[in-house]
């Protein structure tokens, strides 16, 4: 016999009589009157920032702040023939990726996280490898607690999916939090307002 | 070489005074930030039950979604090993390395790996593997073991750190500056991200119902590596299966707020299918596991997440250190965990806890560690493991208590002695000495007093 029947053998001898998978009531759960609000608070506190914009115009318009000596990516709505190149990139020419903008699906506003999916980072080392993370995210797509995300989406539509809750971060030293450990140092979500849609 | 036992070993720890504080303080702050974390929730204790019920059920019907992760997550592309025993979990993982004749290897967290001694392996065929978490980096350059299964490096001050950056990243001398040193870090973990071929990462929670897994971290670690290299190995025990996706809402709340107080971790990643071109390997391993799940007093402790709040709040471990426990998986859950990977040499650790019971009630999957403790304890004695000058002192407490003639005298004994002769208690031999003044003896015994004022 193999490992893998040995196992499942072992498995199957020595597991306990069937005890029932629990029902989760969704009435239990913390309730927000803003989720919003509440993601905007959890985000500063976990060392991201919010800003409000009222269309991806205005989030567009934004862009051109940024430095146009560096290197930008800008993965929100680009053509076909763009993916095609985004995704044959190695990290060897990423390893200079300064500022990546990037559409979340959904927010979760228990926790600030964002589910970026395969589909929207085109490439998968993208959100990971850039210095400066951009997430434009709308305000409709909050959803209270991770109970509520997991009902949001499928999360083997794609080959791979993250929920990403602020920058990358370290307290490995001491106990002393130090952003920007291996991922991004910053990470700034755009909100689409629910009211100007 | 003679491993020291964790009583031995922890006094060479508390030794240092200061840094012993330090250690006990420090790990008691992230405790409270787990109670901070816990205390917003208002169905945390509702959803440590959900939890402890959904992984009761897992491992009640553990074999079925094993088989049935292994036939989803084979349809998604990923290469599926399984391991008896850390040895041939090594030797897998050592095959896909050796098959690609890969030499830029970089791996994250993983607890297994350590359990397994993998780098330990892979360094005798030639092959050395670099670890990216900042904690397991540090421990690494200085070839130590880490000491905590969250903040690898807490033994160690920030000094340490720079000193060991100095001698090995160039970093300035006497600058202890976290954020510095980080940055140097980053700089020289960047590198050997790009260069990368082959990712190790470990595997917080497997999908049984859609074969993926879930890879939980703060510094993006895990992810820069996965996404880089060509080849990706995920290591896994039996015991990360979980039956759906939706389950993970109830463990990604629970895990980040009880291991650091965070709501959730920055990154939690969910692998499905390799990116096109890319090979992904899971190896899913036993080693002791199925064994555990036959023992109806111990099989509990395959629930434990591996968030280490029982670590934290444990009087024992804060004040002994991770390296005292001398196995990959310190504190309170690894004192029950690793009697069953080893019972005689992993004898003394039931023995290291007060039975305070504090853990069991930190833990998010409701494992009983304290009375697990307890039980492992009377295991040990009857397979004859227990150290000798407890056995001897056990002994003599059974036939002390269990003659009123002798437990009498023995009271007026000790008490005398207290009085009169208190330097016979109060030096070295007494081990109740250490770090403590014995009590001033009372006057007379409760039976005595019982006699005088009976009427």
């Amino acid at each position: 016999m193999n490992s893998r029947d040995r196992i499942l053998q072992a498995t199957a001898e020595n597991q306990p009589a069937q005890r029932d998978l629990p029902v989760i009531d969704f009435e239990r759960l913390i309730r927000y009157d803003e989720p919003a609000v509440v993601f905007e608070q959890v985000l500063t506190k976990i060392g991201g920032q919010l800003v409000r914009v009222k269309n991806l115009e205005e989030v567009k318009n934004r862009f051109g702040e940024e430095d146009q000596e560096k290197f930008c990516v800008d993965v929100i709505d680009c053509t076909e023939e763009d993916r095609l190149k985004i995704k044959a990139w190695k990290a060897t020419d990423l390893a200079l990726l300064h500022t990546l903008y990037i559409k979340g699906s959904f927010g979760v506003a228990e926790n600030s996280a964002v589910w970026v999916d395969e589909l929207a980072m085109v490439n998968r080392l993208l959100p990971f490898i850039c210095e400066h993370l951009f997430i434009v995210l709308e305000e409709k797509e909050i959803v209270p607690t991770m109970h509520h995300a997991y009902q949001k989406t499928d999360v083997n539509r794609t080959g791979f999916g993250s929920f990403i809750a602020g920058p990358s971060k370290t307290a490995d030293i001491e106990q002393s939090l130090v952003i920007g450990a291996h991922g991004p140092r910053s990470l700034t979500i755009y909100l689409i307002e629910k009211d100007s849609l | 070489m003679k491993v020291q036992d964790h009583a031995q070993a922890a006094a060479q720890f508390i030794k240092d005074e200061e840094r012993t504080d330090w250690h006990d303080e420090t790990l008691w702050f992230v405790r409270k930030k787990r109670d901070l974390a816990a205390h917003g929730i208002p169905e945390w204790e509702q959803l440590r039950e959900w939890a402890s019920q959904i992984k009761d059920h897992t491992l009640s019907n553990l074999s079925h979604y094993l088989e049935s992760f292994e036939q989803k997550a084979t349809a998604n592309g990923i290469r599926v090993h399984w391991a008896a025993d850390g040895e041939e979990h090594n030797r897998i993982v050592h095959q896909i390395i050796a098959d690609h004749d890969l030499k830029r290897i970089v791996k994250s967290k993983s607890m297994l790996t350590e359990e397994c001694h993998l780098n330990e392996y892979l360094i005798q065929k030639g092959i050395s593997v670099v670890d990216t978490d900042l904690g397991e980096r540090i421990v690494q350059l200085r070839k130590e073991a880490p000491s905590h299964i969250v903040l690898p490096a807490i033994h160690l001050k920030k000094q340490d750190v720079s000193d060991t950056f100095h001698d090995f990243l160039d970093t300035e001398k006497g600058n202890n500056d976290p954020q510095y040193l980080t940055e140097a870090a980053r700089q020289h973990l960047r590198d050997y991200f790009i260069a990368s071929e082959l990712a190790i990462t470990g595997v917080n929670f497997a999908i049984a119902e859609t074969g993926g897994f879930v890879v939980c971290t703060n510094e993006g670690n895990a992810d820069m590596g996965a996404h880089t290299a060509n080849v990706h190995i995920a290591c896994m025990g039996i015991e990360k299966i979980i039956p759906k996706a939706e389950h993970l809402g109830v463990f990604l709340r629970l895990l980040a707020r009880s291991a650091t107080g965070q709501p959730v971790t920055t990154y939690s990643s969910h692998f499905h299918r390799p990116r096109e071109g890319q090979e992904m390997h899971l190896v899913i391993v036993d080693n002791g596991r199925t064994r555990q799940l036959g023992r109806a007093d111990f099989r509990n402790s395959l629930k434990c997440i591996r968030c280490a709040a029982c670590f934290n709040t444990c009087p024992v471990y804060r004040r002994s250190g991770g390296h005292s426990y001398h196995t990959a998986v310190a504190g309170p859950i690894g004192s029950i965990l690793n009697p069953n990977l080893d019972m005689k040499a992993n004898a003394d650790l039931p023995f290291a806890s007060t039975l305070c019971g504090s853990c069991s009630n930190v833990c998010p999957v409701k494992i009983d560690i304290h009375e697990q403790l307890y039980k492992w304890r009377q295991v040990i004695v009857q397979a004859g493991y227990a150290p000798v000058s407890k056995k001897l002192g056990m002994e003599g407490m059974a036939a002390v208590l269990s003659s009123p003639a002798l437990y009498h005298f023995s009271g007026k004994m000790g008490r005398t002695t207290l009085k009169y002769a208190p330097f016979l208690v109060n030096n070295g031999f007494n081990p109740w000495y250490k770090q403590r003044d014995m009590p001033a003896p009372p006057a007379e015994s409760f039976g005595e007093w019982y006699q005088k004022n009976r009427s």
